[in-house]
């Protein structure tokens, strides 16, 4: 009877995990000045080429390195077009997100009108691999071990990323300097850092950990290419949403995460939720489903209205946030 | 100097696209040379023509596979408009568009597009205009066209029913776009749970509505809720995304896909699939336009046709179904095709016995809903197919929808 609530956990965390990495990615990124819209298309592209890379090697090794490597090229030419040729950061950004989704839509196309069709992972080793995996002793813990414990790989490389990042940015000197060019390029240039160096690096490193989000989706929730809608399916808008939510701190991106994961995992389960405890939760069957399925994005709202309203909500809000640094300007 | 440069290149530009608009009209000549048929197909779709699954692409694939059969070229004689949404004036830009392009028959094949077509083809009396899955017509030169796709659904509920009882477990789950809201889905429901409780008359048939036609990882939680939480082990689908059948195989359980054969997807798990095969219809309907448009509509008329025609069928039957599975299946098959016996009716079927010597039993019994209300009396006729196609909104006895 209680395994309804560890199924709701489980899911929590199972359908949510990619959006942390949107996150951290997009964190990441924004710590240093700079706003990429480009996040679905970023993780698009990192979901296919890693799909692609993985299904023709069966590595998920490969289509982790694939996938963090062909994103962080996309990371590249956004870092080339709005650092070096200090074009708006708005509009390259929308420009990644179409141009990544049509990537992916143009791939898929073409592969799948091919005679082989689109690669399929059933009984490989590579799915064997993206699966959860048994830790013993947690994993068995009731309730616990099946909800937080058994999970795929990518899944603890995601929470782990989101606490180094953290780490980064509150213990290191990299970090330091890092948040010092997104609060005043100019300032952290007068005291020697490398502002092009810093942007470049940090915009490819968070794009390559979106990359690896979109390639959880491609390995645990999508995989088959099927015509009317993206693996991505608009997780990357919602992360740039999470990033405000999460005040620029990766820590709370976790937590951000898994309340939006909570609310989304509810309009699916919440009819498994009054099944099960029909004296107690079969309430939640006389509200419309519909209304479920407006919630997450609901909550969106209301979380990025009340965020705004105190200032004190956006203190980790980098100051030089979306505007480019230019060094004669100064 | 900057004059003499810009008037050179001025110049070279003036001659190239000289050149370019001979070599277009050249192009254009020998074309019409070799063009043996003068005949030519408009199609209106909802997503792209180069989609690789799902609605658009069955119908496609129907069309192009009908032109061949029917001696015309899909590259030269087929003229699309594609991703054009439900809205009458979007649909209408699209009639004028294939109507300027001289062609003889249009089809437009979502429901929205009714509105618009039945005002077009007043307008263009020597078009033929054809719409999919709608319910207006006249009496010149506008039909309706849809499918018994019901009874493959009814089909492959024989093929779950038989895997429940193999499994003792009476639980099937349905993955649907829709429950009640459109006819459409609300048929194939009931079509499969009738299904399945002719091999297995205990079979409960959960429904998990997913409100949208395609969306993967909604898909893929209701099939993963379906198993976990209410214990079914064969999942039936109505959606775009195979990712049901994939989280069957996943979880070792079983399913019946839908619009193609899914069995490379989910390769432990997949049944049989109740499939379109659209291009029965275009292939009758080209050839009687063809031949005479003046007679389309007392040749083809209103067309609604399912096994009989070629139109729906099921898949090849997987080796993971039972061995009594293809006998019980042949038998119904072949009763409905000889139109001696339908879904919707006050007489239902019931199988018995083993592989080699499956019998079927016809039982007067009345088509109740699963709030208790009757719709046809005991040993009574099929329902119109009005019903089928348009007013059906409940769920027999047997099933629940559980969102």
């Amino acid at each position: 009877m209680f395994e309804v609530f560890t199924l709701f956990l489980f899911n929590i965390i199972v359908y949510n995990i990619p959006l942390l990495y949107g996150t951290t990615g997009e964190i990441m990124i924004e710590k240093s000045g700079s706003l990429n819209l480009g996040v679905e298309g970023t993780m698009a592209i990192g979901a296919v080429a890693g799909y692609l890379a993985g299904a023709k090697t069966d590595s998920l090794l490969v289509a982790c390195l694939v996938s963090f490597i062909a994103s962080g090229l996309v990371g590249l030419l956004f870092s080339f077009l709005t650092v070096t040729l200090q074009a708006n950061q708005n509009v390259t950004g929308l420009t990644i997100t179409t141009f990544g989704v049509a990537f992916y839509y143009f791939i898929g196309n073409a592969l799948s009108n091919s005679s082989a069709g689109w690669p399929k992972l059933s009984g490989t080793r590579l799915d064997a691999h993206s699966q959860a995996i048994h830790i013993p002793v947690l994993s068995d813990i009731p309730f616990i071990g099946k909800a937080v414990f058994s999970h795929g790989i990518l899944v603890y490389l995601g929470v782990l990323i989101a606490i180094l990042m953290w780490l980064y940015f509150k213990k290191t000197v990299p970090g330091l300097k890092l948040r010092a060019i997104g609060e005043n390029p100019a300032a952290a240039d007068s005291l020697g850092v490398n502002v092009a160096l810093y942007k470049y690096t940090h915009i490819i490193i968070g794009s390559g950990i979106m990359g690896l989000g979109g390639l959880y989706m491609g390995l645990n929730m999508g995989g088959t290419f099927e015509g009317s809608n993206c693996w991505i399916n608009g997780y990357g808008w919602i992360s740039i949403a999470l990033v405000i939510f999460a005040n620029w701190s990766p820590a709370k991106a976790l937590l951000g995460t898994l309340i939006f994961g909570f609310f989304n995992t509810l309009r699916v389960q919440n009819a498994a939720l009054a099944y099960t405890f029909p004296d107690t939760m079969g309430w939640l069957t006389n509200i419309p489903s519909h209304f479920f399925s407006a919630l997450p994005f609901i909550i969106t709202l209301i979380v990025l209205i009340t965020t705004s309203m105190s200032s004190k909500n956006k203190s980790g809000e980098p100051q030089a946030i979306g505007r480019n640094y230019y060094r004669e300007d100064r | 100097m900057k004059k003499l440069i810009s008037m050179l290149v001025t110049a070279a530009l003036a001659v190239t696209s000289v050149f370019a608009l001979a070599g277009c009209n050249a192009a254009k000549e020998s074309e019409g040379g070799s063009g043996a048929s003068n005949f030519k197909v408009g199609a209106i779709y909802i997503n792209s023509q180069n989609d690789t699954s799902g609605y658009t692409y069955a119908h496609h694939k129907g069309i192009t596979k009908a032109m061949q059969s029917v001696g015309l070229d899909p590259s030269k004689d087929l003229y699309i408009v594609d991703n054009v949404p439900e809205d009458d004036e979007k649909v209408k830009q699209a009639v004028d568009q294939l109507a300027g392009n001289g062609c003889n028959i249009i089809f437009g094949i979502s429901f929205g597009y009714i509105n618009a077509f039945e005002e077009k083809a007043k307008e263009y009396p020597d078009i033929i205009f054809s719409h999919a899955t709608g319910y207006l017509s006249n009496d010149k030169n506008f039909n309706n066209y849809f499918g018994r796709i019901y009874q493959a659904r009814y089909l492959s509920g024989i093929a779950a029913g038989y895997k429940s009882l193999e499994l003792g477990n009476n639980n099937i789950g349905y993955v649907s776009a829709w429950g009640t809201e459109y006819a459409e889905t609300c048929s194939g429901i009931n079509a499969f749970a009738m299904g399945c409780m002719s091999v297995n008359p205990d079979a409960k048939i959960s429904v998990y509505e997913i409100s949208t036609w395609g969306d993967q990882q909604l898909e893929r939680q209701a099939a993963e809720t379906l198993i976990d939480t209410y214990g079914c082990c064969v999942i039936a689908q109505h959606c775009d995304s195979s990712q049901p059948q994939i989280v069957a195989n996943e979880k070792g359980v079983f399913g019946c896909g839908y619009n193609s054969d899914m069995t490379a997807e989910a390769p432990n798990a997949h049944l049989t699939a109740p499939i379109w095969n659209w291009d029965a219809y275009y292939a009758t309907a080209m050839k009687a336009a063809m031949t005479n448009p003046a007679t389309f509509m007392t040749e083809v008329g209103n067309y609604y046709e399912g096994l009989n025609a070629g139109l729906v069928d099921i898949s090849p039957i997987s080796s993971n179904c039972t061995p009594e599975t293809k006998e019980a299946i042949e038998i119904a098959k072949d009763l409905m095709k000889k139109g001696e016996w339908d879904v919707f009716s006050g007489v239902k079927l019931s199988f018995s016995g083993s592989a080699g010597s499956v019998t079927v039993e016809k039982n007067n019994a009345a088509l109740v809903t699963n709030d208790g209300s009757e719709i046809v009396a005991a040993g009574g006729p099929s329902v119109d197919d009005g019903v089928i196609q348009g007013s059906m909104n409940y769920y027999v006895e047997g099933v629940t929808q559980v969102n």
